[in-house]
């Protein structure tokens, strides 16, 4: 019940409806939960709606983790 | 997100995986209530990866099809079946289940009437404001990550005077099945993944109760590989260090507080109620209704279903409950495998393509791990 | 099942055991029995027929001319003839306007001028308005026997080769259908096939154009009919971008994903190389890739493998329903 996507905002109108970039496709969203959110943030999408924004340095932590944990010599 | 799936990390994760395994007095079960997070265990052939690491993978209730009691989908069958000119807009995951009056997929429409998958319930409003002469009903299922979006739709509904708009609602909530598949006390896990898109909306809070007051650990998490993995490990240290609590591991979607706008929309448009689960039986304050100032879109009463909580009837032997409770697993129900079988499934664990049993079925028939 | 449901038509169980428990034995004969996608007669004569029917008519990348042109020549490429002649019905619906049928005619004929097969025979049947869905074609193709699959001499080490990136039809229909909210640039991959006879005389065991119930279904019917099991890489599966994020978006499968213009490969181990060389020396075959093998090493015969991206290993199993966007 969770099937949801990262995206960046690209077009985002007063009344809460615009769109995502998501790899490349272009995406109807609306943004009405996440008020807070602007033009060329990341947000979580599910069933056309953004649910959260991402948080990107938490996400490029994640991301540098796993770099370094598949750059690791094998014991 | 390409990192969280290096087989190199995730080889790596396995690893610390196994090892604080190993370290705890029993072979730890760990428990997700997440039909996403079944679906991703699956599709990257994790489970029998974390089963070598020593870590069994069970499934909770967290599939909205396994629990929708079959009352409710023979509802909607009955909506599309039965009246005229009807448009039935709903996501494909509730498609599939068999009931006795067959499934939606194989459903015919009545005169005039389609059933419409949608992505969005955006969809089934614009279908409403573009044909005013239909009766457009959105199949609204599902738990706190599609809630919101639920409640959003029938407010613009109202706002819009959309008359010919209404949803047929499915709308389930997570911390009370958890507190009742606790409390029943059959349960033998050693921790909970907790699922990481309705902890965006509920944030950590709702899941205290399970550390607090029955001692087991827990961590919210993404659904990438890596994301599944790093909170697996975090169950095991939590269990090993004798300190549980609920884990933030997927702190870059969602934050502790959840999602306070949404939520205040689903206390808007919503109430909650003493739902019947199937398989479950009624847990209190479980499903969501509508409040009575949008009664006017709910379509239950506007076409005369049958009341939510009708639980309806299961097969004789049929003990997807227990599986849902994780009190046994698929193995453990005699129909699994004999008389229950994906393309003659007899409940709704073996329809959906994350139920507990259509998965352990295609596993067992898997061999040992990659060459 | 008392009445035709729209799942019978989809490529999935429901149309293979009706196809196994009605149609079999109906006509059962050593040839029908094959199932092929084109069946070899009496005098170098291979024969196959196939109906089109798609909402909506065009789309980005082809429309259901095109379609009705290439899908039967490639039934008879992978089948292991070499197409010549197609014969053309059309049931068409009152009221239907007369320019959408010419913009179908011409495509029909670019597509026939393309694929170097001629129109030789045909017919046209109007029905009451409301009575058919705009445009219903029929195609049935003749083609010269060149080569005939060998199922049985598919060996251990023998590859798999893909032709190139799934999918792209499939979505390219479903958001021609402007379902979902999702716009990308992905085209249809409608195309003839005929680049891949030249590799029936250089030892080629099986192919098989991946249509309805895309790579898994198709891969899952030849795995039934060998003694190894077949194991795919995940990470060696092509895809386009609209693709993996339509899939990772809506929830859908691309290994369940249709092609019209992509096809499975059986090469001897030998050859592989040589193979992948002449496909990928087609323009539409830039992207084609081994993305697996027949092999004794992991499974049981009749499986169909794959080893997913992350290291693990799952059954992949044929299309049991229509593919659908899902939430969970």
């Amino acid at each position: 019940m969770c099937l949801a996507v990262p995206a960046k905002i690209t077009r985002l109108e007063d009344s809460g409806q615009g769109t995502v970039d998501y790899m490349g496709s272009e995406v109807k969203a609306n943004f009405s939960l996440v008020p807070q959110a602007r033009l060329g943030d990341w947000v979580i999408i599910h069933a056309g709606f953004a649910i959260s924004l991402l948080d990107e340095g938490e996400a490029r932590e994640t991301l540098q983790l796993f770099k370094e944990m598949g750059a690791a010599s094998r014991r | 997100m390409k990192e969280l799936r290096d087989p190199k990390a995730i080889r790596r994760l396995l690893g610390d995986i196994g090892e604080k395994a190993r370290l705890l007095p029993r072979p730890p079960r760990i428990m997700e209530v997440c039909g996403t997070h079944t679906m991703a265990l699956f599709r990257h052939g994790l489970t029998p990866l974390l089963a070598e690491a020593g870590v069994e993978m069970v499934s909770g209730p967290g599939c909205p099809v396994c629990i929708t009691p079959a009352g409710i989908h023979e509802a909607a069958i009955s909506l599309v079946t039965e009246k005229e000119g009807l448009t039935l807009a709903t996501f494909g995951d509730m498609t599939r289940v068999p009931t006795r009056k067959g499934s939606l997929q194989t459903a015919v429409p009545a005169p005039g009437s389609r059933l419409k998958i949608v992505y969005s319930p955006e969809e089934a409003l614009e279908e409403a404001r573009r044909e005013p002469s239909r009766q457009v009903v959105f199949f609204g299922a599902g738990f706190e990550t599609t809630i919101p979006a639920i409640a959003f739709t029938a407010k613009r509904a109202a706002a819009e005077g959309l008359g010919n708009f209404s949803v047929l609602p499915a709308l389930w909530l997570i911390p009370p099945a958890l507190r009742a598949i606790l409390e029943a006390g059959e349960i033998a896990v050693s921790g909970f993944l907790y699922p990481g898109h309705v902890s965006a909306i509920i944030g950590a809070e709702p899941y205290e109760f399970v550390a607090r007051d029955h001692g087991l650990p827990g961590a919210i998490a993404g659904f990438e590989p890596g994301d599944i993995l790093l909170a697996v490990r975090s169950v095991l240290e939590q269990a090993a260090a004798g300190t549980p609590r609920v884990a933030l591991e997927y702190s870059r979607a969602m934050r502790a507080g959840g999602n306070p706008v949404a939520r205040a929309l689903m206390e808007e448009v919503f109430e909650p109620f003493d739902a019947a689960w199937r398989g479950l039986g009624t847990i209190p304050a479980s499903g969501l209704r509508f409040r009575e100032r949008f009664a006017g879109f709910d379509a239950t009463p506007k076409f005369g279903l049958a009341r939510p909580g009708s639980a309806g009837r299961d097969l004789p032997g049929c003990r997807c409950g227990d599986v849902l409770r994780g009190v046994i697993r698929p193995e453990g129900c005699r129909l699994f495998g004999t008389k229950c079988l994906p393309d003659s499934p007899l409940g709704p664990c073996m329809v959906s393509y994350e139920g507990a049993c259509l998965i352990h079925f295609k596993y067992g028939r898997t061999r040992r791990s990659s060459p | 099942m008392k009445k035709v449901s729209l799942e019978l038509g989809s490529g999935g169980r429901l149309m293979r055991d009706f196809i196994a428990g009605t149609i079999l034995p109906s006509f059962g004969n050593p040839v029908l029995d094959e199932l092929s996608d084109a069946s070899h007669l009496p005098g170098g004569i291979a024969f196959t027929t196939d109906s089109y029917v798609v909402d909506p008519l065009f789309f980005p990348g082809g429309d259901i001319g095109r379609l009705a042109v290439n899908g039967t020549v490639n039934d008879l490429v992978v089948a292991g003839a070499e197409p010549k002649f197609l014969s053309l019905a059309f049931i068409l619906e009152e009221g239907l306007d007369l320019n959408v049928l010419g913009r179908v005619i011409r495509s029909i004929r670019a597509a026939a001028r393309t694929a170097n097969v001629r129109i030789v025979t045909g017919d046209t049947k109007v029905v009451r308005r409301g009575q058919g869905d705009k445009i219903y074609i029929n195609t049935a193709g003749i083609g010269r026997s060149i080569a005939r699959p060998r199922v049985r001499k598919i060996r251990p080490g023998d590859k798999v080769i893909l032709t190139g990136t799934l999918g792209d039809h499939s979505l390219a229909v479903m958001l021609a259908r402007g379902d979902f909210g999702l716009s990308s640039s992905v085209r249809s991959d409608c195309a003839p096939l005929l680049f891949l006879l030249p590799l029936w005389k250089k030892g080629a065991l099986w192919m098989r154009d991946v249509t309805r119930g895309g790579l898994a279904t198709v891969l899952c019917e030849l795995a039934e009919r060998l003694r190894y099991p077949i194991l795919v890489e995940e990470d060696k599966v092509p895809l386009s971008r609209p693709v993996l994020a339509a899939s990772e978006l809506l929830g859908i499968d691309p290994f369940y994903m249709a092609c019209e213009g992509k096809a499975v490969v059986i090469a001897p181990k030998a050859q592989v190389g040589e193979f992948l060389r002449l496909i990928r020396n087609h323009p539409l075959g830039r992207k084609a890739a081994v993305i697996g093998e027949v092999q004794d090493r992991v499974g049981k015969p009749g499986e169909l493998l794959l080893q997913t991206a992350t290291g693990g290993l799952r059954l992949l199993e044929p299309l049991t329903s229509e593919l659908l966007p899902r939430i969970c």
